[in-house]
């Protein structure tokens, strides 16, 4: 999230899009509410009438994948009817930035394509550039190829009457939708947008959040309270365990993993290809060398590139599909699982299941034994004399039962103390990672071989016991300066020389002194606009509220006394105000760079135009994988810049056989694929059958009454489910053709209390062109009784 | 109640920076006092210690009484700016995630071709994952490609950790790069 959760309250309007938090973030509804009593509108767009559509002011419904062209539509209803906060778009986006002639759009395609490889040439979208490499640029934003000139024509295809025949909207709601979002342009108004894994589970789910941000941008709602763009997390720590890199392509405080390529096979090396030359990034070198110091302590010493050459590189894309498609094609040897259930929770999960048996060993830690560790039993339809995987499955403790800090939705870092021992035998996943580790160091003490010196090397000093000293682990993460062993107040003090560390750089600051673990901070007093800056730590440096800058105008006033956050203090020559500026306090509006709120960025400026996405600057409409219909936006029916994995693993539906869309989602009482709720005993009896929601019409046509048993089947599988008959499905009447859609929560599983069959067994391997996020929220299904 | 809540509450605000558990009693309460305006007993005399909750991104602060032992109730924390008090459904029954008799409590071994689950010690656990990993590492390890350092193998993927602490995050990611995996994967992509 830009913003965080209390700052909902000040909003004036709220759009809620491929989310429903009064269901699935129950508590931060409050905070929405609040904002109603105040005046403030609630937008709900959602294929289905969830309860978060209940509370709303507008409702409207769309198709499951086509959010771009229900944006598209909006972007180009502010352009045309000059709803734009045209000073902030000029001064603080990159709409004014001149285009090469290089860049085309034709027929769904940009320029630079490549259809062997599905690949785009990025370089045919770069910026015209003045001697110094800066990009030239028109402020009056009237030059043909200005970027607010081609953002104009691009989605001047996005009329109404095109968009919702495509989205199968009603029209009268969509431009209640338009009208009212659109209204946060003004000044003295602010508009945020919520979203969650509606948006981003497509194969275009990238381009579905840059059009939240394009129309944020243009409405000038960014770095204000009530605005931003503001993904809501589905998990505990998911925004922590994204900070802290779990994911291959990313090392802590996201730098990006460097990879076998002949730039990155020196420090030296990868630091040239991947620091820019303006913005904050800039200090990247910093930031990495110091995370090296962190991880190999000692041995990292600058005569060998600071241990560089002993972090991994790899060739390919890793991710969630392609690791089960090695899997299933008998790659993969062992895998470690902590807490996860991907039989349940990921796509094609029987694909998934079937890949288990291919590996040799697996280490499952949960509190629970899941449909994933017990892969192998009969319950789970194997047989278990054919499959040869060893597993080891370790009892992990609860979140209460052991110490340490959460980053929720608003990446506050929040203080779980321990409430009590680990149950049984079970220990906290922090002993159990560092006696892993222990076991292995002691395994690898004698060796020098080339798999040895890696590990080696790794330097791990958390205490001599079984339990490592989470305080410890703490300070690492801060960091330390090196040549006088204190703490480091913040990551303005890093250093690409070797004398700092910080096994997170945007953590850094959070531990600034002996004793002050600030994500320990309980003072709950407000400092000013709901902004709680005493309550625990946000990273970065305890900023509330991004890119802030852009709430006050060039010259440093807030663009209304209404919607202040920081201004510039003349008289103290700095920026002061409610939060803690996204900005060098002492940079004033008239020094240079004083008026680029978006520090991060080269330039200084935010984009509304990304010539750095893998599918395009703009975002464009494409139909899903698997459709119902024909793309009416152009002859490409899917996003070309996504990678399709043939054959068995990736089964494709046909529109004939399986007409119906469908989608997934989840309920109140139950959290992700279940294990940690269907093994509850109140949460199941109150949520205890896996359903499929459908439309009273639909039903009517097959024949189906509520409660009765159906199947679903998709190309890639069957379930049974208790039908579900509701109004809040509608079919969607696209230029006359009616399409139906279904929707089923994607919890249930054959363990715990309750069980049902898996609906993520209907879903396809396909990802998006960027984040390969899978592509859960619309696919191709038909449904039938089941006597 | 009210008083009891209001006492309970100065004193986590005032013990924030450190530790923040303690049973009540020991707070210097006259312990009578607190059974006479207390209806619910069995959280009188309760260890009161404050966690957030462990499902959603929102971050509810929670305070679970724990006794004997055990944990007694659960409830919200009234403290918290995020939900002042209030919980959903999840955050409600969170005193389940320890009670409930599903849990696991000693590790398991599955062994090659087996039926069932068997209990092993937790010493015998690493050892035997160490020993699996160290062999599979060292047969699938990469150092060079191409001439340059890759210190990789691709033959072992991690899973998960979106429910993990930070500090617990930190040290998965350490570990992992430090074996050369690079199918490393989480719930931020599913
Ligand atoms: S109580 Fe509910 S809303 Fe609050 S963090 Fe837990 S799951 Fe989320």
């Amino acid at each position: 999230m830009t913003n965080h959760w209390s700052d909902l309250q000040n909003t004036d309007c709220a759009l809620i899009m491929g989310g429903n938090p009064a269901e699935n973030h129950p508590i931060s509804f409050r905070w929405l509410t609040k904002a109603k009593e105040k005046g403030g509108k609630i937008v709900s767009v959602d294929p289905r009438f969830t309860r978060t559509s209940s509370k709303a002011d507008v409702y409207a419904s769309l198709r499951s994948g086509t959010d771009i062209a229900f944006m598209g539509g909006m972007i180009n209803y502010a352009l045309e009817n000059n709803l734009i906060h045209r000073e902030y778009v000029a001064e603080y986006t990159n709409a004014s930035f001149i285009v090469k002639k290089d860049f085309e759009f034709n027929d769904g395609l940009f320029s630079g394509y490549d259809e062997a490889t599905r690949k785009y040439d990025k370089t045919k979208w770069a910026f015209e550039t003045d001697e110094e490499g800066n990009p030239k640029k028109d402020k009056t934003l009237t030059h043909p190829r200005s970027v607010f000139q081609l953002m104009r024509k691009h989605f001047s295809r996005y009329d109404v009457d095109s968009v919702i025949a495509v989205t199968g909207t009603p029209k009268e709601d969509y431009l209640k939708v338009c009208e009212t979002f659109c209204s946060t342009s003004k000044i003295g108004k602010s508009g945020t947008i919520m979203y969650a894994m509606g948006t981003t589970q497509h194969t275009v789910g990238t381009q579905n959040v840059r059009a939240f941000g394009i129309i944020q941008l243009l409405l000038g709602n960014i770095g204000l309270p009530g605005g931003g763009i503001n993904a809501m997390r589905g998990e505990s720590n998911v925004q922590g365990s994204t900070d802290f890199a779990l994911l291959y392509h990313l090392l802590p405080g996201y730098v990006g993993t460097p990879t076998a390529i002949p730039e990155h096979a020196t420090l030296e090396g990868y630091n040239t290809k991947e620091t820019p030359s303006g913005g904050y990034w800039s200090n990247k070198p910093k930031f990495l060398v110091s995370m090296l110091k962190a991880w190999y302590g000692p041995n990292a010493t600058k005569a060998n590139e600071f241990g560089y050459q002993y972090l991994p590189k790899g060739n390919k894309n890793y991710s969630h599909i392609n690791l089960f498609n090695a899997m299933y094609k008998g790659e993969l040897e062992g895998a470690f699982l902590f807490g996860t259930n991907p039989v349940v929770g990921g796509p094609n999960a029987g694909k998934e299941k079937e890949a288990l048996s291919n590996l040799k060993w697996m280490v499952a830690v949960d509190l629970w034994e899941t449909e994933t560790s017990a892969f192998w039993q009969e319950e789970a339809g194997s047989d278990p004399s054919k499959i040869d995987t060893e597993v080891f499955l370790l009892p992990a403790a609860s979140s209460y039962e052991k110490e340490g800090s959460v980053s929720n939705s608003s990446r506050w870092m929040q203080y779980r103390w321990k409430a009590i021992d680990p149950k049984g035998e079970s220990l906290a996943d922090l002993e159990i990672i560092h006696m892993l580790v222990k076991n292995l160091k002691g395994l690898y003490k004698n060796e020098s071989s080339a798999a040895a010196k890696p590990i080696n090397a790794l330097y791990w000093n958390f205490g001599e016991g079984h339990h490592p000293d989470i305080d410890l682990v703490a300070r690492e993460i801060n960091g330390y300066d090196l040549s006088t062993g204190k703490l480091l107040k913040g990551f303005g003090d890093l250093k690409d020389d070797g004398t700092t560390s910080s096994g997170n750089w945007i953590y850094s600051g959070f531990y600034p002194e002996e004793g002050k673990n600030r994500s320990k901070n309980r003072d709950n007093k407000d400092t000013g606009g709901g902004n709680f800056l005493n309550w625990a730590y946000a990273w970065p440096a305890n900023r509330r509220i991004l890119y802030n800058r852009a709430s006050a105008d060039p010259s440093g006033k807030p663009w209304s006394d209404k919607k202040a956050v920081i201004w510039w203090d003349e008289s103290q020559k700095k920026w002061t105000g409610n939060d803690i500026p996204d900005f060098k306090p002492t940079v004033a509006p008239a020094d240079p760079g004083g008026t680029n709120p978006f520090i991060m960025i080269n330039g200084g400026v935010a984009g509304v135009y990304a010539p750095t996405l893998n599918d395009g600057p703009f975002p464009e409409h494409y139909e899903p994988f698997e459709s119902p219909v024909k793309n009416s936006f152009s002859s490409q029916e899917i996003n070309p810049a996504v990678v399709i994995i043939e054959g068995e693993f990736n089964l494709k539906g046909d529109s004939k056989k399986y007409p119906i869309v469908g989608t997934t989602y989840r309920v109140s009482e139950h959290w992700q694929s279940g294990s940690m709720t269907r093994n509850q005993e109140w949460l199941s009896e109150l949520a205890g059958h896996m359903y499929i929601e459908m439309s009273e019409e639909l039903a009517k046509e097959k024949g189906i009454k509520n409660k009765d048993k159906i199947i679903v089947s998709s190309a890639r599988g069957d379930i049974k489910a208790y039908a579900m008959v509701t109004k809040r499905f509608k079919p969607h009447m696209m230029n006359g053709k009616k399409v139906h859609q279904v929707g089923m929560p994607w919890h249930f599983g054959y363990k715990g209390y309750a069980t049902g069959d898996t609906a993520n067994r209907l879903t396809p391997h396909i990802g998006d062109a960027n984040t390969t996020i899978p592509e859960y929220k619309a696919f191709l299904c038909d449904i039938r009784r089941a006597d | 109640m009210v008083e009891i809540n209001l006492n309970r509450r100065q004193f986590l605000k005032l013990s924030g920076a450190t530790a923040a558990t303690l049973a009540v009693v020991e707070l210097g309460f006259n312990e009578k006092e607190v059974h006479a305006q207390t209806k619910e007993l069995k959280i009188a005399k309760a260890t009161v210690t404050p966690t957030i909750c462990a499902f959603c991104g929102v971050g509810c602060g929670i305070l679970v009484h724990t006794k004997d032992n055990t944990v007694v109730y659960t409830e919200g924390d009234p403290d918290s700016p995020v939900n002042e008090g209030t919980l959903c459904s999840k955050g409600t029954t969170i005193r389940q995630v320890f009670t409930s008799e599903k849990r696991l409590t000693k590790p398991l071994y599955r062994a090659p071709g087996s039926k069932k689950w068997e209990e092993k010690s937790w010493d015998w656990m690493y050892e035997t994952i160490a020993k699996r990993t160290k062999e599979t590492r060292d047969k699938t390890f990469i150092e060079k490609e191409n001439g340059m350092f890759v210190n990789k193998t691709e033959a072992i993927a991690s899973l998960g950790g979106a429910a993990l602490d930070n500090e617990e995050t930190y040290l998965l990611a350490k570990m992992m790069r430090g074996l050369g995996v690079v199918y490393l994967e989480h719930q931020a992509r599913i």
